[in-house]
């Protein structure tokens, strides 16, 4: 494959997967200054989308597919308009800075390379989100990014909050996922197509489809979990307990807009409906405002900056729903815009934590000379968060009042929830970035002082960004927001992007009044905090609250079923499964009537005749064996005398393998006697004997009923000399079987393989099970769960 | 279980049966033998190294945890899916390459390393449950 051009994105997709088994090794070596060497991925792979944004921002649609198995039609493709390559650049962009960050912010952490690990893992994900043409990639990239954003919540994962948020997370997106795939199915039933390329030019299909309605009610409840929507917010904030460099990279900045990047993906075929444009508004209204107000409770920098970003996910969710043009359009610069400014604050929340001590609010202040740059930074960012010119979160907001106003079926109604969301989070933002820095100096745990560049380079890289994105508003529109307003609403987009409004409009009073609101709720945040607190305090129920008790009831009933299926005898367990393979056995044979003939018993020589009656001679030994463990040798009697029959109908390999499998089973079943402390007589009663040993009989002259009219029938070798054929040439290999295992069905092994594998983890876990009374030692210090969100 | 006989012979003959499983599994492309039997074969000699000597001797001679061993098979026989990718064809192409050590010519093989892959997750995932009922068993 090239290494430049559209075909060199499978390069720029794969690298974070190499960065990600590179990284441990690489921070043994070097410590945390590996981050500088981890640092030229994504730095590389940001060079690589940029260099397509010329082609793309012409209006050209890359796509690019490797055969995958050509067999079925399924290849790996991917696909790149202005909204893929946007998303692509902030991922690699932002997490270029996110490494070194994590560089300085973790350094001597003994886990460090795991972490960089992770982190690569996830920009590998998340770039497969975005990147992906066929769905079902998409959604598979979509589920790696819920389980690498749980490992890294889970990250300190010896503390039970952490452990906490990480379930919660992976639950509530999990769950979003696989609403997410039922959604993905509909569509490819309802198109015909599991290509984005084909479904995005296919027009009303989907809207006009009977299952429209399941389509939209799936692929948003997907959406909503990931994105963090009323009433699925509450994960968000709790994942706060991951460390900042992933909240800045993951939960902000790029995985949790994953959503987001759905719906306006899908707006272009399922947008624009009176379904869409009533129920996402609703909700990213909602969203926005619960964001908004439950951000201003908070104390913790994080925490606040956690709610102002659910807040913002509502924005965008509320104004791509309206399907209008302006509105997308003011969407997609908040997007972009809150990705460089909150990952930027994020880290300077992380970089005050991290030198001060505490990221409380109310224990900081006077910072501004210990940490210049840092401020300046947080400043930068702040101004475009509170969406002041000449940043592009000014240019942002007022698109979006412009959008709201305009456009929406409720009027003014959206731009006045937009105004009262947005006046918070302007007084949010003051506080973020002023009050720990201004005012007079407060004592901090730690003697705080400027970080590291490690620790600056990301916040003061980002802010800035903002700021000259802004100053160039031209620029930034046509090579980078207009693609991407082209690709969300699915028609051609060029009105150029300014800075200056053009004309005195609506939205510049907005704008105003949001300014005057914020500055006066950012000098009375305290008195807000205290009222939202009492609130939240009277109504004391909260989804997160939901949450556990949805998990306690689960719990309740997965123990309730276990209960009543599960007696614990295994006894009652073997004759329950005899029964069902007896039944399954017989009554296909009665009903049908078809009975053996067995035609070729008389064909067997004296030799094979002595072997069968040898397994025989086992079986009655292990009948009449005095004690379990005789029982379980003779068993192993049985077995070789069969794996020697084999040998004489010439399959050495399947003998071989009977023979090794018998020895083992004869190991470690000893193994589980001594283990169990069975008693080695074995003390049934006669009657139960005589039941189990006609079960058994019956179930085992079923088998062979079935196997002997098997072989009767008459046999197609196609097949087996298709193989005899071809495992020389093809495959270069003289072993038929073998080559089956290893390359015709290759496919078929590797998924056995894992089987073998999780059985072997599953079976681990049973054995380390201890029976009740007698206590483990605890891996970790019991610590009380965190649980004081009550909204 | 614990005569001296034993427990002077089973390291010997141990390591015999890991020499011969590998040889088991580098034959099996053209010969009875490959990655499952090979793997059956070297848990037996883990089974009985653990017996005679105990487990923590065998723990210590494996080095990894069995559990790491198999995940890793496992990685190496999907990473082996993949180079027919990037030469532009269907996955799980095999790929194919001589090379010649000392005069003889030896083939290199992506089936190979799936082979390899195959006898690493049974090796780990069947010694680890055996390992750990033995454990139990003597304290």
């Amino acid at each position: 494959m090239p290494l430049t051009g559209v075909e060199a994105t499978f390069w720029a997709m794969l690298a974070p997967f190499v960065a990600a088994a590179l990284g441990p090794v690489l921070t043994q070596r070097l410590k945390h200054n590996a981050a500088w060497v981890l640092a030229v991925f994504p730095a590389l792979i940001f060079l690589h989308f940029l260099t397509l944004v010329p082609g793309v921002s012409s209006g050209e649609v890359y796509t690019a597919a490797l055969e995958w198995v050509p067999t079925y039609g399924v290849t790996f493709s991917i696909y790149l308009d202005g909204l893929s390559t946007l998303f692509a650049l902030l991922i690699s962009g932002i997490g270029t800075f996110i490494i070194l960050y994590a560089g300085g912010y973790l350094k001597g952490h003994p886990q460090q390379g795991r972490f960089f690990s992770f982190l690569f893992l996830f920009m590998g994900a998340m770039l497969g989100v975005v990147l992906a043409n066929n769905l079902i990639t998409l959604f598979i990239f979509w589920e790696l990014t819920s389980i690498t954003s749980f490992l890294l919540i889970g990250f300190d994962h010896l503390r039970a909050a952490s452990r906490r948020s990480a379930i919660q997370a992976l639950v509530v997106t999990g769950a979003g996922g696989m609403a997410l795939l039922a959604g993905f199915l509909l569509i490819g039933l309802a198109s015909g197509s599991m290509e984005m390329n084909e479904i995005l030019t296919s027009g009303d299909v989907l809207r006009d489809s009977p299952l429209y309605v399941a389509i939209f009610t799936l692929i948003a409840l997907g959406a909503f979990t990931k994105s963090a929507q009323f009433p699925f917010h509450f994960w968000l904030p709790n994942a706060m307990e991951a460390p900042t460099p992933v909240s800045a990279y993951l939960h902000s900045a790029t995985m949790v807009k994953a959503g987001v990047y759905l719906l306006m993906r899908m707006n272009p075929v399922l947008g624009d409906t009176a379904l869409w444009t009533t129920v996402l508004p609703i909700f990213g209204g909602i969203t926005l405002i619960v964001g908004a107000v439950l951000g201003a409770r908070q104390k913790d920098l994080k925490l606040m900056l956690a709610y102002t970003t659910v807040a913002s996910l509502g924005l965008l969710v509320m104004l791509t729903g309206t399907s209008a043009e302006l509105a997308i359009k003011g969407a997609v610069l908040y997007l972009f815009g809150h990705s460089l400014f909150k990952g930027a604050l994020f880290m300077v929340a992380g970089t005050i934590d991290h030198e001060a001590g505490t990221r409380d609010v109310t224990k900081l202040g006077g910072l501004r000379q210990a940490m210049p740059i840092t401020f300046a930074a947080a400043c930068l960012a702040a101004l475009s968060m509170a969406g002041l010119p000449p940043f592009i979160g000014f240019i942002a907001k007022e698109m979006l009042y412009d959008g709201a106003w305009q456009v929406l079926g409720f009027g003014p109604g959206w731009a006045l929830i937009a105004l009262v969301g947005n006046a918070l989070m302007f007084a949010l933002a003051g506080a973020v970035a002023l009050k720990p820095f201004i005012g007079p100096k407060v004592e901090t745990p730690k003697h705080a002082h400027e970080g590291p560049v490690l620790l600056y380079a990301g916040p003061v890289f980002l802010s800035v960004t903002g700021l000259l994105a802004g100053v160039f508003a031209a620029f930034t529109g046509d090579l980078f927001i207009n693609p991407m307003i082209s690709a969300v609403t699915g028609e051609s987009y060029t009105y150029g992007l300014y800075l200056i409004p053009k004309h005195i409009n609506a939205a510049l009073f907005l704008s105003l009044i949001t300014i005057a609101l914020g500055s006066f709720l950012f000098t009375k945040l305290d008195l807000i905090r205290a009222q939202v607190d009492k609130l939240v305090k009277a109504i004391g129920w909260g989804p997160d609250k939901g949450f556990d008790q949805l998990i306690t009831l689960v719990v309740k009933f997965a123990t309730l079923v276990t209960r009543t299926v599960q007696t614990g005898s295994m006894v009652s367990y073997v004759r329950a499964t005899f029964i069902v393979l007896a039944v399954f056995l017989y009554v296909p044979m009665f009903a049908t009537g078809t009975f053996p003939t067995f035609s070729a018993i008389q064909n067997l020589t004296f030799y094979e005749w002595t072997f069968v009656i040898i397994a025989v001679i086992g079986l009655g030994a292990v009948l009449f064996a005095v004690n379990r463990l005789i029982a379980i040798v003779s068993l192993g009697i049985l077995g070789f005398a069969v794996a020697i029959i084999y040998l004489l109908y010439g399959a050495p390999d399947l003998s071989f393998t009977q023979f090794m499998v018998e020895t083992l089973s004869v190991v470690i079943l000893a193994l589980v006697m001594t283990k169990l402390d069975l008693q080695p007589r074995d003390f049934r009663l006669v009657k139960d004997r005589v039941f189990d040993g006609v079960l058994a009989t019956i179930v085992g002259f079923g088998l062979a009923f079935l196997l002997i009219s098997i072989v009767e029938l008459p046999f197609n070798a196609s097949l087996s000399e298709f193989y005899a054929q071809y495992s020389r040439v093809i495959a270069h290999g003289r072993n038929i079987v073998n080559v089956i295992i290893v390359d015709f069905r290759g496919l078929d092994t590797l998924g056995e393989i894992t089987v073998v594998l999780v059985t072997g983890l599953a079976i681990l876990a049973l054995i380390r099970v201890r029976p009740k009374g007698e206590k483990a030692e605890p891996l970790v210090a019991p610590e009380p769960v965190r649980n004081e969100e009550g909204a | 279980m614990n005569t001296v006989i034993f427990r002077t012979i089973a390291p010997y003959l141990s390591a015999l049966m890991i020499l011969f499983s590998i040889f088991v599994l580098l034959r099996g492309h053209n010969e009875p033998g490959g990655g499952f039997i090979g793997g059956l074969i070297a848990v037996s000699a883990f089974a009985i190294y653990g017996i005679a000597c105990g487990v923590a001797a065998v723990r210590r001679a494996i080095t990894f945890h069995p559990l790491s061993i198999a995940a890793a098979g496992l990685v190496l026989s999907a990473l082996s899916v993949m180079p027919s990718i990037f030469l532009a064809q269907p996955a799980m192409t095999s790929q194919w390459l001589q090379i010649h050590v000392f005069g003889t010519p030896v083939d290199l093989s992506t089936p190979m390393f799936f082979d390899i892959g195959v006898y690493l997750v049974v090796v780990g995932a069947i010694t680890s449950i055996a390992l750990a009922l033995e454990e139990r068993e003597q304290k």
